[in-house]
């Protein structure tokens, strides 16, 4: 969704230098990434904000993970006789509108939202990295037709996209996440690229071509390790942003369906009623606040300690 | 120059073909029809509603004539809003959604651009994580939970503004700022990231060194390299906003383009969805030759590819 | 550029500090009394009608704006759907066995455009609207008529051949299949409204689909208001007609539509005074609402059915027995009090309460041991063996929470699990015409107040049967309604059908709809009505 990097022929800037000695045996390991990503958490330490981001990001994901196995209620089971009730001590979080216990279903639906920003970040990460690094490499007319492509879907409006998508695969979870993946591979796919332009001039990938290495050893060993850095930066900033989509597709009742339910799910419903059963928006809604929270800040915070030079999206 | 646009105008021309073509078919290939309805139609009835949109023709057929009209710049009826021309659709709401979109972009800039620079001379302290943290709020709630939290402060318990609406400058407060607050987290990572780039710059230690003041630093010298990527965020950002503000739109009850993005894709109503796809398609080309245009006179160093 | 945005950006600024104050100063003086005091009625009218041609469309807010602006040869009464009341027809009369009907014209009705109202327009419109090229959605309502089904389907193209006929500039004599009793209430409905033919042959003419006579520029109608402004997503505007008839009786100067989708917003801008009327309330606000503004909330009656379709071609819903088992096995008790919350009543039979003469069938019954019974003569003792199926559902919040309401009561009641399948709109549509579902949830209504309107769905062949199932006794009674001779034995046709219907249960009847909104303490002459018609003449304001 951030994507600035809309001028990809004015940007390739190169990487930092590995510094690649021009040796194949020393091609095989990353020993010169090894220090690179000392240096990295070196700088993270001193980020006091995205150090206390990780911290609750991985308490969220225990909460949403092993939370349901210790709640003695059902996320499903339901008490119309009880309907909505504020916190009390059976029920922490309140029950929603058809008495069902909020806590547990804030953090089943955790688990779904989470699992729908890894997965569609992942199907985005796996075509973006490809991709981006096969057009970076073989350059020249292949790189330029690949990359209109991507000038292309950039410029499709993803809204109409999204619902065509989700009309057609809304069935199922897993569809649907592929389907939100391929609309968010576009920027990975970008800046890949720039970092492989830039590295492919760089003596260690000439070394590795005149040693007659094929294209996708290279391609896979050499290159993609080398702009891992931004990948991950890209990756933190993405789940956010899918997880905001899925929110967004869940305001207009195409996102997760049930018996499941995601955080954007619940919102959408805790905000109709946010006057008269306020629980039901702010429980779910600060955890998903809180999530992508800490998600931006790492993001950020990777992507200064890992490239303290570009900090362009 | 003149050679550099053109270039980009005639490649931006073919992207548009391009995308004329996958969303034709991608939106014949989606199961629904405009025509479908809960009153069962007969057949035979839908059999001419379907002609009188040219829908009994094959498929490639249709293309071909919705290309040919649209290439003479008339995108056809809707096939669901009786009498309205997609171009009056689009006519009606576009400069509505211009205005909602540069007032919560000047918002977002007027947030997030101080926030930015602040957080990058700062770095790591408090100054740099509470705006940050500030500017970052719009971004971590859903603008369907930031509206009708606003509508109910100012409009409601307030009294101070419209709830929802479109009849004057009072009803526009309230989505621009809603909208505003989301892409001021976009403006103020960038500025952040910017002014960081900028002032680890070697020429910039080497002037600390010669003990040239902090603030001409800052403001002299990084400000204009630091803003680059705030600026070349605008174009996609501006378009965003044009097509992606349905949500808004919906809470404040605003005639903008964003719900017919929507509406377009769940009538499967072909004509008005090529429309706007074209509509988005082209402000994105142009947006970007823009802020290509703009880089460059910010920084000579860079020249025209 | 820049400059254009700097200046907008200050004028935003000086217009939001000048919003603040203005507000600030006026003390909150409310939209909705200024309009009132104008004699303007609000109206949130739910979503952008998608057109205001009477023989296109088919929506609720359409018809709220349309019968605004035309009228029909009949018109709505004030306080009862059953009485006719006058509208272009001064007087009507019928033959002995209601077949053939006397319309005469009053002299002073007229078009907006000037031309008189006359009989030749009414054949005009009723051939406009049964032209299948014109492609109406809604024709089939005039099939009342005779020979109006056959030139509908085209199997003839000479209009003679249907029973209009205009006897002269002021009588307009029509001759029906069968007796109807009830036909002058039928044509209060807006697919039997006129149109102006002149105005609709100089923009495009009689056939063509995107005429251009219903725009704001164009529009002819001879209703109490006449359109003035349509801003689109925004509002339409109509306002006082002084050429109609019946000017008099007319209190409000104009009325403002509101095309509000989302309920929330809707209920926002009615509690900051931006409007009298609401088209709906949240679901989950009623309670509460009821409890502090009730004189402001409606909970009214509403002549229409929610029911499940069941797939009677697909097993195990092929078995009669099944079909019973789930129909008494949810408590619609509880899922009416809280589940859906607006005071609708338990459908314990498909043709909702409302309709004078007809009694409410009391079969359906919640019986969870009958049930269990009944699932187990069909073969599956304690729900052991039941197939997996699925509730379809189109997108909204309402329709899920009740399917996942039947859901549980399902498994509790008969050990059986039922998934809920969700699909947008028209995919939704789609599956349930094809019949690609097991239960499909669905809502019904009706177009007059009779119970045919509802018991004919479900005669084999109905286009909007979509279950798949068909009975020859049930066809049997129904056309047997159709030709009753007298209202009595009409009604014991359609009860016995229902009872069929009942037995055999393609549907399994869920609640009768009511009608919850908001209005304005301030609004008078707008009364319950079974089918949600306010004829606007009669409305007023008293101001307090």
């Amino acid at each position: 969704m951030s994507d600035i990097s809309q001028t990809a022929t004015l940007q390739g800037k190169p990487q930092p230098d590995p510094a690649g000695p021009a040796v194949a045996a020393m091609l095989e390991e990353l020993e010169e990434g090894s220090s690179l990503w000392k240096d990295a958490w070196a700088r993270l330490r001193k980020n006091k904000l995205a150090l206390t981001s990780l911290f609750l990001f991985i308490l969220i994901v225990l909460f949403c993970v092993v939370g349901p196995f210790l709640s003695p209620y059902d996320s499903q089971a339901q008490d119309l006789f009880v309907g909505a009730e504020g916190p009390s001590a059976a029920h922490w979080f309140g029950t929603d509108t058809l008495g069902r216990d909020l806590l547990v279903r804030v953090m089943e639906g955790g688990r779904i939202s989470l699992l729908v920003g890894l997965v569609a970040t992942t199907v985005s990460l796996m075509i973006g990295v490809i991709f981006g690094a096969v057009a970076g490499y073989m350059g020249g007319r292949v790189d330029a037709a690949m990359m209109r492509f991507v000038d292309l879907l950039y410029a499709l409006p993803f809204t109409i996209f999204v619902i065509l998508l989700m009309v057609a695969f809304g069935r199922s979870l897993w569809l649907m996440f592929v389907a939100i993946g391929c609309v968010e591979w576009l920027t990975m796919a970008r800046i890949v690229r720039s970092g492989v332009i830039g590295l492919k001039k760089q003596e260690f990938v000439e070394a590795a071509v005149s040693l007659g290495y094929s294209h996708t050893r290279i391609i896979l060993r050499h290159l993609i390790p080398n702009v891992l850095g931004p990948v991950i930066v890209i990756s933190t900033l993405t789940v956010p942003a899918v997880m905001l989509l899925e929110a967004f597709l869940s305001f207009l009742g195409l996102g997760v369906q049930p018996p499941f339910a995601s955080w954007g799910v619940l919102i959408n419903e805790g905000q109709q009623n946010m006057e008269i059963f306020p629980w039901l928006l702010i429980f779910p809604a600060f955890f998903f606040a809180l999530t992508l929270f800490c998600l931006n800040f790492l993001g950020d915070g990777l992507r200064d300690a890992l490239d303290p030079k570009s900090a362009k999206d | 120059m003149l050679k550099f646009v053109a270039g980009r105008l005639l490649q931006g021309i073919l992207v548009l073909l391009a995308i004329y073509a996958v969303t034709f078919f991608l939106v014949a290939a989606t199961p629904g029809s405009p025509f479908s309805s809960e009153r069962a139609i007969r057949p035979e009835i839908l059999a001419q509603i379907e002609a009188f949109y040219g829908y009994d023709k094959p498929v490639f057929e249709r293309f071909m004539t919705s290309l040919g009209n649209a290439l003479s710049g008339e995108f056809g009826p809707s096939a669901v809003y009786a009498n309205r021309s997609v171009t009056d659709i689009i006519a009606e709401s576009f400069p509505v959604s211009l205005k909602l979109g540069a007032l919560s972009l000047l918002l977002a800039m007027a947030l997030g651009i101080p926030a930015g620079i602040i957080a990058a001379v700062k770095r790591n302290t408090w100054l740099d994580y509470v705006p940050m943290s500030a500017a970052m709020v719009g971004i971590c709630l859903p603008t369907f939970v930031m509206g009708p939290m606003l509508a109910l402060v100012f409009g409601i318990i307030l009294k101070l503004l419209p709830v929802a609406g479109w009849f004057g400058p009072e009803f526009w407060i309230l989505p621009a700022a809603t909208l505003g607050l989301v892409y001021a987290a976009y403006f103020a990572r960038l500025t952040r990231g910017g002014m960081l780039e900028m002032l680890n710059q070697d020429w910039v230690r080497t002037a600390r060194a010669k003990g040239v003041k902090e603030t001409t630093i800052i403001w002299r010298h990084c400000l204009k390299g630091g803003l680059m990527p705030a600026v070349t965020f605008l174009g996609p950002a501006l378009a965003g906003i044009i097509s992606g503000s349905f949500v808004v739109e919906t809470i404040f009850q605003v005639p903008g383009l964003g719900q017919w993005f929507v509406r377009g894709a769940l009538n499967r109503d072909d004509f008005l969805i090529l429309g706007l796809t074209v509509l988005f398609a082209t402000l994105i080309v142009i947006m970007n030759l823009l802020v290509d245009i703009v880089q460059v006179a910010l920084n000579p160093r860079l020249k025209y590819e | 550029m820049a400059i254009s945005k700097i200046q907008s950006f200050t004028r935003f600024l000086l217009v939001a500090l000048l919003g603040g104050l203005i507000a600030a100063c006026s003390g909150g003086e409310r939209e909705t009394d200024r309009a009132a005091a104008e004699g303007i009625l609000l109206f949130g009218n739910g979503t952008e009608p998608k057109g205001l041609d009477p023989h296109l469309v088919t929506g609720v807010p359409e018809n709220h704006i349309i019968s605004s602006l035309i009228e029909g040869l009949i018109a709505y009464h004030p306080t009862d759907d059953l009485i006719p009341a006058p509208g272009v027809a001064e007087s009507w009369e019928s033959n002995d066995d209601y077949t053939v009907w006397t319309f005469k014209l009053r002299d002073d009705a007229v078009w907006t455009n000037g031309d008189p109202v006359a009989a030749g327009d009414f054949a005009y419109s009723w051939q406009r609207i049964l032209t299948p090229i014109l492609g109406s959605e809604y024709a089939p309502m005039l099939y009342v008529i005779k020979g109006a089904q056959s030139f509908h389907a085209g199997d003839t193209e000479d209009f003679s051949t249907v029973g209009v006929r205009a006897i002269d500039e002021k009588t307009l004599e029509v001759t029906l299949e069968g007796p109807t009793p009830y036909f002058p209430n039928m044509l209060k409905h807006y697919s039997f409204f006129p149109v102006n033919p002149r105005a609709v042959e100089e923009h495009g003419g009689m056939t063509d689909r995107q005429s251009g006579w219903s725009t704001v520029e164009n529009f002819v109608g001879n209703g109490p208001f006449k359109l003035k402004s349509w801003v689109t997503n925004q509002m339409i505007e109509v306002e006082r007609n002084t050429d109609y008839w019946d000017n008099e009786t007319t209190k409000l100067n104009g009325i403002r539509f509101f095309p509000i989708e989302n309920p929330s917003t809707e209920e926002t801008m009615y509690r900051s005074g931006r409007l009298h009327l609401t088209s709906t309330v949240p679901q989950d606000k009623i309670p509460s609402l009821q409890e502090s503004v009730p004189d402001q909330l409606r909970i009214e009656p509403y002549l229409g059915s929610y029911f499940y379709r069941v797939n009677v071609t697909r097993a195990p819903f092929d078995n009669p027995k099944v079909r019973q088992a789930l129909a008494v096995s949810f408590d619609k008790q509880l899922l009416v009090d809280k589940v859906t919350k607006g005071g609708q009543a338990p459908a314990t039979g498909f043709v909702p309460a409302g309709i004078p003469g007809y009694d409410v069938s009391t079969k359906v019954q919640y019986d969870p041991e009958l049930g269990k019974k009944l699932l187990a003569e069909a073969g599956y003792p304690n729900g052991e063996g039941f197939p997996t199926s699925e509730i379809l559902i189109n997108t909204s919040e309402g329709h899920r929470k009740i399917a996942e309401a039947m859901q549980a009561m399902w498994k509790e009641n008969l050990n059986i699990d039922v998934g809920i399948y969700n699909q947008e709109w028209k995919v939704y549509l789609d599956s349930q015409s094809s019949l690609d579902y097991d239960l499909s949830r669905s809502g019904w209504i009706g177009d007059y107040v009779h119970p045919t309107t509802f018991l004919e769905l479900f005669t084999s062949g109905n286009g909007n049967n979509d279950t798949g199932w068909a009975n020859p006794q049930y066809d049997a009674l129904i056309s047997q309604a159709q030709l009753a001779k007298t209202e009595d034995a009409r009604i014991k046709a359609l009860q016995d059908a229902e009872e069929i219907l009942l037995t055999d249960l393609p549907v399994l009847p869920i609640y009768w709809y009511t009608r919850v909104y908001m209005k304005d303490t301030q609004l008078r002459g707008w009364e319950p009505k079974v089918l949600d018609n306010h004829p606007y003449k009669y409305v007023y304001f008293e101001t307090n």
